[in-house]
Parts: C-alpha cells; sequence; structure tokens
C-alpha cells in the first residue's frame, strides 16, 4: 500500500519531466526548420506585433520624449477618438472613404468581368494573347505613372483633352484640380489600371466551365449570346459574388497610394480619407494619440468587415475553388 | 446561312471592341513617349495632337539626366529594388518552407502569425514609431526592411512547396541531408516558377516604391524615383518651392514619367506570363 502511493508520487513529477522531455525531442527533431522561422518571426514580431501593440497610444497623451510605455494615459480613456468624432473631419473623412471605395466597388466591377467574357469569345489566338498584354500592363506602372498620364490627358492648360475642348471652342475644364471631377477621376484611373488585370480569375472560372455545356447548346441552335447568357454568367456567378463580398470587406481601403499621389489641396473635401487624413495628422502634424486613435477606428471596423465578407464568401462560395 | 452572318456580326463586334480596350491601354502611354521626344516649341506651337512628333529631340531626357535629381534617385531606386527583392526572396522563402511542412509542431500557430497581419495591422503611426525606434529613419534600410515579407507571397509560395512530392524530401533525408541543404540544392530549383512569380511581385513593388519613402525618409538624396518624378509633375499643377531651381517643361515632365516608368515597360512583355500564373495560384488559396 505505501509502497504503491509512493511510487505514483514519485511517478507523477517523472511524468511531467518525461513529457517535457518528449517535448523537448520534438523541437529538437524539427530545429532546422525552426532556425528557418527565426528572422521572419523576428520580422513579424518588429514590424507587425509591436505596431500592434503600439496601437495604445491612441489611449495616452502621447510624448515623444516618455515613448509609447511612458506617456501617461489619456483622460478620459476615449479623449482621442471623441475629440475625431466631435470633429467636422469625423463625417467628411467617413462619407469620402466609403464613396470613393463603394464608387470604384460598384463602377469596377463589370468592366472585367465584359473584358473576361470578350477575351473568351476570341477566337484568334494572337490577337487574344496581344489584348491581354497590353490591357495588364497598366497594373505594374504606379500612381506616379498614372498621375503623369493623367496630367498629359487631362490638365488645365497642356492636357490633350483640354486642348481638344478650346480648340472646338470650349473652355478649359480644371479636371484635376476641381471637386466635381475628382472622384470621377480616381475611379476611371483605377478602372484603368486593373481592367485586364481583373478579368484574369473571371477567365480561369470560364476555363472551369463544362465544354459539353456549349456543346449541347450548339447543337439546340443557341447563338453566341445566349451560351454566354445562360452558360458562362452563370458558369461564373459564384466567383463573381465571392469577389463581390471579398471586396466588400475592404470598403475601408480606398487606396492610400492612388489619392495621395493624385490629390492636391483644392479637391481635400471630396479625396482625403481617413487614411491621408492619418498621414497628414500624424506625421505632417505630430498628433500622434488622435493620428493613432483614428487608425484604430479604421482597423478595427476593417478588421470586422474583413471576417464577416470572408464568413459570407466561404458560405456563399463554397466548392468554386 | 443567317447562322454565319449573325456570327459574323458578333465577331466583329468583340473584335472592335477588344481592339478599342488595347488602344485605350496603350494610348496614353504612345502619347507620354511622344510628348516627350517632341521638341518643346512644337509642343506649345501645336497645341494639340502630338501621336507621331515631326522632329524627335531627346533633350529633355538629356536635361534631366543631367540637371535633376533623376539619376541620384534612379540608383536609390535600382539599390532598393535589387537588395530589397534579394532580402524578400530569401525571408519569405524561409518564412514558407517551414510552413509548408505539415508535421511541423507549431506549424498552424506560426501560420496564424502570418495570416493575421493580413486582417489587421496596427497603422501608420505606430509603425512609423517602431521605424523610428529602429533607428532606421533616412535611411535606404527604411524601405526594405518594413516591408521585408508580404503575408500574401508567403501564402503563394507555402502552396507551390506542399505540392512537392513527398518522397522527394524522404530520399534526400534518407542520403543524409540536412534541411537547409534540402531547401537550398532540391526545393529551390524545383520552385523556380513560383520563386520568379514571387521575385517580381517585391521588384515591382519596390520598383514603384512610394509611401515608404515619404514616411521614413526626408533626406532628399535618399528619395527614390518615384517621389522625385511626382515632384515634377507636380510642379505645374500647384506652386511648389522648385526641385533644384529647376523648372520642368512639360516635355520635361513626360521624359520623368518614362524614365521611372521604362524599366517595367522593357522587361514586362517578358515576365508577364508569370504574373498571371501567380496571380491564379494566389487566388485558388483564397
Amino acid at each position: 500500500m505505501k509502497q504503491t502511493s509512493l511510487t505514483a508520487a514519485a511517478a507523477a513529477p517523472s511524468a511531467r519531466a518525461s513529457r517535457l522531455r518528449e517535448i523537448g525531442r520534438t523541437v529538437w527533431q524539427f530545429r532546422a526548420f525552426y532556425a528557418m522561422l527565426l528572422p521572419g518571426v523576428i520580422y513579424y514580431v518588429i514590424f507587425r506585433y509591436i505596431p500592434m501593440y503600439g496601437v495604445i497610444i491612441a489611449f495616452k497623451d502621447f510624448n515623444m520624449m516618455e515613448g509609447i510605455v511612458g506617456s501617461s494615459w489619456a483622460d478620459p480613456w476615449y479623449k482621442h477618438f471623441q475629440a475625431f468624432y466631435e470633429s467636422p473631419y469625423f463625417s467628411q473623412l467617413l462619407t469620402n472613404t466609403l464613396l470613393i471605395s463603394f464608387y470604384k466597388l460598384i463602377f469596377g466591377m463589370f468592366p472585367p468581368i465584359l473584358m473576361a467574357l470578350l477575351l473568351n469569345e476570341c477566337r484568334v489566338r494572337w490577337f487574344k494573347s496581344l489584348i491581354q498584354t497590353l490591357t495588364y500592363m497598366p497594373h505594374f506602372l504606379s500612381w506616379v505613372i498614372i498621375l503623369g498620364i493623367l496630367i498629359a490627358l487631362f490638365s488645365q492648360n497642356s492636357g490633350i483633352v483640354n486642348r481638344w475642348i478650346v480648340e472646338a471652342g470650349g473652355q478649359s475644364i480644371p479636371f484635376l484640380t476641381s471637386t466635381d471631377y475628382f472622384r470621377s477621376i480616381l475611379v476611371g484611373s483605377e478602372i484603368w489600371q486593373n481592367i485586364g488585370w481583373g478579368a484574369i480569375i473571371y477567365l480561369a472560372a470560364i476555363a472551369g466551365i463544362d465544354p459539353t455545356l456549349y456543346e449541347a447548346a450548339r447543337v439546340d441552335g443557341a447563338s453566341r449570346l445566349n451560351m454566354i447568357w445562360h452558360i458562362t454568367l452563370p458558369g461564373i456567378r459564384s466567383v463573381i459574388v465571392m469577389l463581390l463580398i471579398l471586396k466588400l470587406g475592404h470598403i475601408m481601403d480606398a487606396g492610400f497610394d492612388q489619392i495621395y499621389i493624385l490629390y492636391n489641396i483644392q479637391v481635400y473635401p471630396v479625396a482625403d480619407i481617413l487614411d491621408t487624413w492619418v498621414f497628414r495628422t500624424g506625421l505632417q502634424q505630430l498628433n500622434f494619440s488622435l493620428a493613432s486613435a483614428v487608425g484604430l477606428f479604421k482597423s478595427a471596423i476593417g478588421l470586422a468587415l474583413v471576417l464577416i465578407s470572408n464568413r459570407l464568401a466561404r458560405r456563399w462560395g463554397e466548392g468554386i475553388w | 446561312m443567317v447562322k454565319g452572318l449573325e456570327d459574323r456580326v458578333f465577331n466583329s463586334i468583340v473584335y472592335l471592341i477588344l481592339a478599342l480596350a488595347g488602344l485605350c491601354a496603350v494610348f496614353p502611354l504612345m502619347y507620354v513617349v511622344s510628348v516627350s521626344i517632341t521638341p518643346f516649341a512644337e509642343v506649345l506651337k501645336n497645341g494639340g495632337f502630338i501621336l507621331l512628333p515631326k522632329s524627335i529631340t531627346f533633350d529633355a531626357y538629356r536635361k534631366l539626366l543631367t540637371e535633376s535629381g533623376i539619376p541620384r534617385a534612379f540608383w536609390v531606386t535600382v539599390f532598393i529594388t535589387v537588395v530589397g527583392t534579394a532580402v524578400n526572396l530569401v525571408l519569405t522563402t524561409l518564412m514558407a518552407y517551414p510552413l509548408s511542412r505539415k508535421k511541423l509542431p507549431g506549424r498552424s500557430f506560426f501560420l496564424l502569425l502570418v495570416v493575421f497581419t493580413m486582417l489587421f495591422s496596427g497603422g501608420i503611426i505606430p509603425t512609423y514609431l517602431i521605424v523610428k525606434a529602429m533607428g532606421l529613419l533616412d535611411s535606404v534600410w527604411a524601405m526594405i526592411l518594413p516591408g521585408a515579407i508580404w503575408s500574401f507571397n508567403v501564402l503563394i509560395m507555402k502552396s507551390f512547396f506542399e505540392q512537392l512530392p513527398e518522397e522527394l524530401f524522404e530520399s534526400a533525408r534518407m542520403d543524409g541531408a540536412g534541411e537547409f541543404r534540402i531547401l537550398w540544392q532540391i526545393v529551390s530549383p524545383l520552385s523556380l516558377p513560383v520563386m520568379m512569380t514571387v521575385g517580381l511581385f517585391y521588384m515591382v513593388g519596390h520598383w514603384n516604391e512610394f509611401f515608404q519613402a515619404i514616411m521614413y525618409v526626408t533626406d532628399r538624396t535618399l528619395f527614390p524615383l518615384q517621389v522625385i518624378v511626382r515632384e515634377i509633375l507636380m510642379l505645374t499643377q500647384q506652386p511648389l518651392e522648385t526641385v533644384e531651381n529647376m523648372t520642368p517643361t512639360e516635355t520635361m515632365q513626360m521624359a520623368s514619367v518614362m524614365l521611372a516608368s521604362l524599366p517595367i515597360i522593357i522587361v514586362y512583355p517578358f515576365i508577364q506570363k508569370h504574373f498571371t500564373k501567380g496571380m491564379l495560384l494566389g487566388s485558388i488559396k483564397g
């Protein structure tokens, strides 16, 4: 009796020890892999996760001297959020962010689909690949290049479009500096940049449609247009829905680079979005806590939207890929 | 026979629209090229359509290459593109390869570590403070290190590595090769397609570098090409302080646009199919 309890008592710590040794052995066995992961993990911790911890400055009165940890807490803790909410910027920035993003979503949705359908109908191989090559290309041009192109086309005194307008007897139009046209410029340039690139995924989906469907339709005397409408489009419907949902998840991202590069002071009222404002307020006016609060506000809503949209996409887009 | 006619009309419409789309994609660039090589006097006089310039001059390019900040910016961009892409590829491969080994204990933890950053980020300001604390402000490394790994590219590579046959690894291990050696001598050569794709994504990203430069760099001598070109472009849009006392003409502006896009336009046709492959690889993982 006494002896068994003794051995049991002795066994307990040794069991724990052996489990530890077991874990140690597996880790040792995979040490090469962990060594490979090390630089990457260090990168993620320093440049991705410490900044996530750094968002606490949204709840502090950040002071450069004291640093993130040393700065004193804001009182009340939501002070900077409240300041933003009560500022005139709140509704303007939120409206601009959502509107620009929404316009891009709606107007940017169909051109790539149309492009994919047309390319799919194109039977001449070399022509198809030529057009594809040409229309993908803008995707790789930076927004600065696109700004250059927009200036060449639309600037008020030297743009080719305004020269035509003036030659035709009209008044030149400040396309790039007027609040009336700026959002159209944003959306239009985005479509120009991404139409060919966006078509790739639809083309892949079309390639996955069962070809016997088309043969059967042809036997039944369907026209090409009929086939597009009744076979191709329904065939890629789930991809369309899925991409739409996934894009809705990113509705808070109206595109920092594009807007920052293209905008100017005259169009701030219609072009300034959360990201560009955070950049100006935080880094140019050194208002770190307020800017972080706004950044956190945006990231938190963005996270929620992405999670919701991913879940919806998984439910409705099931079995596509 | 009605059918044949209908088909022909349909085809013509398809080809017409596609041709128009192709033209829309290249026309603006061709126009930029033409303006950049037309003598400025002719641009002013002509006041309109110059698609094929009557006389050609490379004055604007010569001026830009001798009198502006462009050459220095060009080398900064070349540096961050070459070194940055190398850093990206090494780190991304080292991250993706262990993650592709299904038996690795803690794999899902590391995967979560990577994927979560695609969903949430600390935002511009806290990231800036870290870069500052690391002492990277005003150095070329500020344009390389903070973006050293893109999670999306880790996932592309990981899904490629997962497709490699398991026997490959087992036989190599049997022959006594260590994991680093397997990665370097067996996996890497087989992974050329994905290395190419991911490398190209990184390269284009570095060549077009703008965001990190304006965030972390205030020293003008370290500005990459895109930042300088934007300054040159903005000069006529609104009066700013001049770039080194140079008032760029329209032809010079367009020449600067060409210089900033030329490398991409030149290599693009040769590497285009890799991008497509990468895009599809990435989307399959969703």
